[in-house]
């Protein structure tokens, strides 16, 4: 039997839309044509597994041989679910982003802020067999990037999530709560739903902070959910 | 039931991540006819997309201890990704369908907001013929966005071009 499950189709408006003008970008990499609708097969149903025998855990982004990274440490946790609830076990997580200064160690970055020898910024955790992941870093400061008049992206982490198919593979960034330029960030509005958008925003929590160390964020995740019964049979 | 988190722009800073020997599939000793799969990315302009991160996934082959079945490969100066992997067989379609032999690829960039998804197939392929998705393309020179050529020993090469003239096929996923 070939017609494995395939994956369930974004909820309206909870996915943003590559033509986004706000974003100057976009204006010459999105798509002009519509997209070919064409059901899951085996290619976009399964995916990649990653063993930490080849990809090892870096669960501690602030220590570059043995020194500190400048900035406000903080400890990000969260747990990674499929849209049934379920959780992901064994998934990777990519994290990227700049330093306390807002300077990513990336010779494209040319924001005259100051880098810092002891931050590099590349992390990678896996889910446990409950879809839990933690990692600590620096909080990511604010950067200018031209996008338009005095534009500057808000504090944000970047990560990478696999999950069990290609279809489930997501790219996102996570935000912190009561940041000012979340209101007039294009990226971040680029997601039409005001619910979905604000998924994006990770919260405070006292229960992941630790005493005389550091702050702690709650920063879930969802993974695309398996359609219920095979597509297309 | 949730839904889905939103997909945020990868940026252009992506590279903290990149480890270039991701791009060879056969690292770990795969086994099987080995290809080269290059092309380069142009945006609406023609311009190069030198700063995208480009992913491929077969299930051809199936994936083992020796072959990840999965790659990444960063695009130079030039636009250009280029990938070493095992030729992909014919895989199973919906009902009894076969589907010619493709590999799947995600193109993530600095101003593509949610991942752009394509497949390559491979020229002079018999099955291409009958391939479910290719079928669903009316216009041959739309279905040629999609089919990789031969480009010197064992290479092939699919340019992408992400609007305008030429606009390559994307994929619903």
């Amino acid at each position: 039997m070939s017609d494995i499950p395939g994956f369930r189709p974004a909820a309206p408006g909870s996915q943003p839309d590559n033509d986004t003008p706000s974003y100057g970008s976009t204006r010459l990499r999105h798509p002009t044509r519509p997209l070919i609708a064409f059901p899951h097969t085996i290619t976009e149903a399964t995916g990649p597994t990653f063993s930490p025998r080849h990809f090892p855990a870096l669960a501690d982004l602030t220590l570059v041989d043995g020194q500190a990274a400048q900035g406000e440490r903080i400890i990000v946790r969260g747990r990674i679910t499929d849209e049934d609830d379920r959780p992901v076990p064994h998934t990777m997580v990519e994290i990227w982003q700049a330093n306390a200064a807002g300077r990513y160690n990336h010779p494209g970055d040319q924001h005259d802020a100051p880098l810092d020898p002891h931050f590099k910024g590349d992390g990678r955790v896996f889910t446990d067999a409950d879809g839990w992941y933690q990692f600590t870093t620096i909080k990511p400061g604010a950067y200018p990037w031209r996008n338009h008049k005095n534009a500057w992206r808000p504090n944000h982490i970047h990560f990478s999530y696999f999950g069990p198919g290609f279809a489930t593979r997501l790219i996102t960034q996570m935000y912190f709560p009561g940041d000012p330029l979340l209101a007039i960030d294009p990226i971040f509005h680029s997601v039409p739903d005001a619910a979905a958008r604000n998924r994006l925003i990770s919260s405070f929590d006292l229960d992941v902070t630790q005493p005389e160390w550091a702050l702690g964020y709650r920063f879930d995740v969802v993974l695309r959910g398996r359609a219920a019964t095979p597509m297309g049979v | 039931m949730s839904i889905a988190t939103a997909a945020q722009t990868i940026g252009p800073f992506w590279h903290l991540i990149e480890d270039k020997s991701l791009a060879d599939l056969t690292r770990f000793g795969a086994q099987g006819k080995a290809l080269t799969l290059t092309g380069r990315i142009t945006d609406g302009e023609g311009n190069p997309v030198a700063d995208a991160c480009v992913e491929l996934w077969q299930a051809s082959p199936a994936a083992d201890a020796r072959f990840p079945g999965w790659g990444r490969s960063g695009t130079d100066a030039t636009g250009t990704f280029r990938f070493t992997t095992l030729k992909p067989g014919p895989v199973p379609g919906r009902g009894n369908t076969q589907q010619a032999p493709h590999v799947a690829i995600n193109i993530l960039a600095r101003g593509i907001i949610t991942r752009l998804y394509t497949r390559a197939y491979f020229q002079g392929e018999a099955l291409n013929e009958a391939d479910p998705l290719l079928n669903l393309i009316e216009d041959p020179a739309r279905r040629a966005t999609l089919m990789a050529r031969p480009d010197g020993p064992a290479t092939w090469r699919l340019d992408i071009r992400l609007q305008g003239d030429g606009e390559t096929v994307f994929i619903e996923v």
